[in-house]
């Protein structure tokens, strides 16, 4: 079945030292058009590096990485930039800028990689923020909205250029469970609706469950397991057994995954 | 023994590697600055002038008050010397003579140094922390474009604007204690005063700030960028930020003032 489906992004035999660290080791994935993707891994185990690799924000030790036929691990800085302007982020901290309102946030992409007319600019980033449900909020400043509020402001900043993939670094961390599902939600909607290939980390069992379409377990800077939910559900894997049982008893030790 | 060496030779790498990403850093601000816009990126113009406000317009009071009080100062200690030996007229000229070549420049300098400086370094560096420095950079936007460029091209022009306000008001602290303490006719104190400043004296006090200016922006950012670890990193590198500016500073203005010195132009 995978084999009828596009690759948007393949990262191929990763490896990144901190110093004498080696932090991912050899990892090898596909992931394809239209995908939810979840990274999932303890704290330590590489899955936020593997996505900063990913999205250029960290050089590799050794390995590649393919936008399609595009790869970012040896582009020139013109290149990368196209390539960049091909995807979106969001963020655990939401990295939303403090001195710009909510709708300056959203529209800065489009103001600074297109010629758009300002009014035009300001259609557009109401319409991404009022796909994210937050009408109404443009010209609050960050510090003046919640948590979750945030997130999905920095939601909406990372589809305003309609990119082809959107990335997820723990988007649910520091959510109550409510905003956990709404969020979760989103990135189902705007998934389906806008055709986008999502990129998830997070280490919320519950999120990945509900969202996820394929699943990488990454241990050790390892990857471990690759899969559906019932491949990762049904592991043989005590340290994926573990993990997502969340149980204190296993494999897994705590000095281990801290 | 061979631990020192070691100790030794990393600490010398990484002085190394920071003069090197210092350099960088440099050179890519100025690129932004002469290449960008004729590569489709224009200079962020209200960025610059809303930075210009920041700090030009209100920097102005604390730069008038730290020199007007400096040339008050600088008039009384001359003035105790110099009527010693009778010669209490030649306070107006060397008050301004020093504040114009010296002081006044260095002066705010420093204190833009301590006020800018340290706001850029905090700004940034907490940006950095906050993950949005790397949104930027993932939003295919260059930190240094979009940051460090409208700083860099306002202090440039603000600190030497800041500098005439400070001189003045050295002059006008000196003007002060000669006429309503040493009782200096005005009219001769002002001619005393413009006898001896010479125009090398007037190029030579507004050439620094051109020089101080691009330390504070540039020392500001680097340290800014270079932020790690939440807001403990943020008041490490403020520090250091200023007290790096502090002393480059005044290495700078031994330097410049060498230059003159020497080469005589």
């Amino acid at each position: 079945m995978n084999k009828e489906k596009k690759i948007a992004i393949s990262a191929k035999n990763i490896v990144k030292d901190f110093g004498s660290l080696r932090v991912l080791n050899d990892v090898t994935l596909d992931i394809y058009k239209g995908e939810i993707f979840v990274i999932l891994g303890g704290s330590g185990s590489g899955k936020s590096t593997l996505l900063r690799i990913m999205t250029g924000g960290i050089p590799l030790t050794s390995g590649k990485v393919f936008f399609g036929d595009a790869d970012l691990s040896t582009a020139s800085d013109d290149e990368k930039e196209k390539i960049k302007r091909r995807f979106g982020m969001s963020f655990q901290s939401s990295a939303l800028l403090d001195f710009l309102t909510v709708e300056e946030n959203v529209s800065l992409p489009l103001t600074e990689h297109t010629k758009l007319d300002s009014k035009v600019v300001s259609i557009i980033s109401r319409m991404k923020l009022n796909l994210v449900g937050l009408q109404g909020f443009e010209n609050y400043t960050p510090s003046q909205i919640s948590g979750g509020m945030k997130k999905r402001v920095g939601l909406a900043r990372a589809i305003a250029m309609d990119p082809e993939i959107v990335f997820y670094d723990e988007p649910t961390a520091g959510l109550d469970p409510v905003v956990c599902a709404v969020v979760d939600q989103l990135i189902l909607d705007l998934t389906k609706k806008l055709n986008l290939t999502s990129i998830v980390v997070t280490h919320n069992m519950e999120s990945v469950f509900r969202i996820a379409d394929r699943i990488a377990f990454l241990y050790k800077g390892k990857l471990l397991e690759l899969g559906d939910k019932n491949t990762i559900r049904n592991s043989s894997n005590p340290i994926v057994q573990q993990f997502i049982k969340g149980e204190i008893e296993g494999p897994i030790q705590i000095n281990d995954s801290d | 023994m061979l631990k020192l060496f070691e100790i030794v030779g990393r600490r010398t790498i990484n002085w190394f590697q920071l003069s090197v990403d210092f350099i960088r850093l440099f050179i890519e601000t100025l690129y932004w600055i002469f290449v960008g816009p004729f590569k489709g990126k224009p200079i962020k113009s209200k960025a610059v002038f809303e930075q210009m406000v920041f700090m030009g317009s209100n920097s102005v009071i604390i730069v008038f008050f730290v020199i007007f009080f400096t040339g008050v100062v600088l008039a009384m200690q001359s003035a105790h010397q110099l009527s010693k030996m009778g010669g209490t007229i030649y306070v107006a000229s060397l008050v301004t003579i020093s504040i114009c070549r010296e002081l006044g420049p260095v002066l705010a300098a420093l204190v833009i140094a301590g006020r800018i400086g340290a706001a850029i370094t905090a700004e940034i560096g907490s940006m950095q922390v906050n993950e949005q420095l790397e949104a930027l950079d993932t939003m295919a936007i260059s930190p240094v474009r979009y940051l460090v460029v409208p700083k860099f091209i306002s202090l440039f022009f603000m600190l030497p604007c800041l500098t005439v306000i400070g001189d003045a008001a050295g002059i006008l602290g000196g003007y002060v204690i000669g006429v309503f303490t040493l009782d200096i006719n005005p009219a001769l104190y002002m001619q005393t005063a413009l006898k001896y400043l010479t125009l090398k004296d007037i190029y030579t006090g507004l050439s620094k700030p051109f020089v101080f200016a691009m330390i504070i922006t540039m020392v500001g950012a680097f340290m800014g960028i270079k932020t790690r670890g939440g807001a403990v990193g943020v008041g490490k590198a403020t520090t250091i930020s200023v007290v790096s500016s502090f002393i480059l500073i005044i290495v700078a203005d031994c330097i410049v003032t060498g230059v003159y010195y020497f080469i005589n132009f």
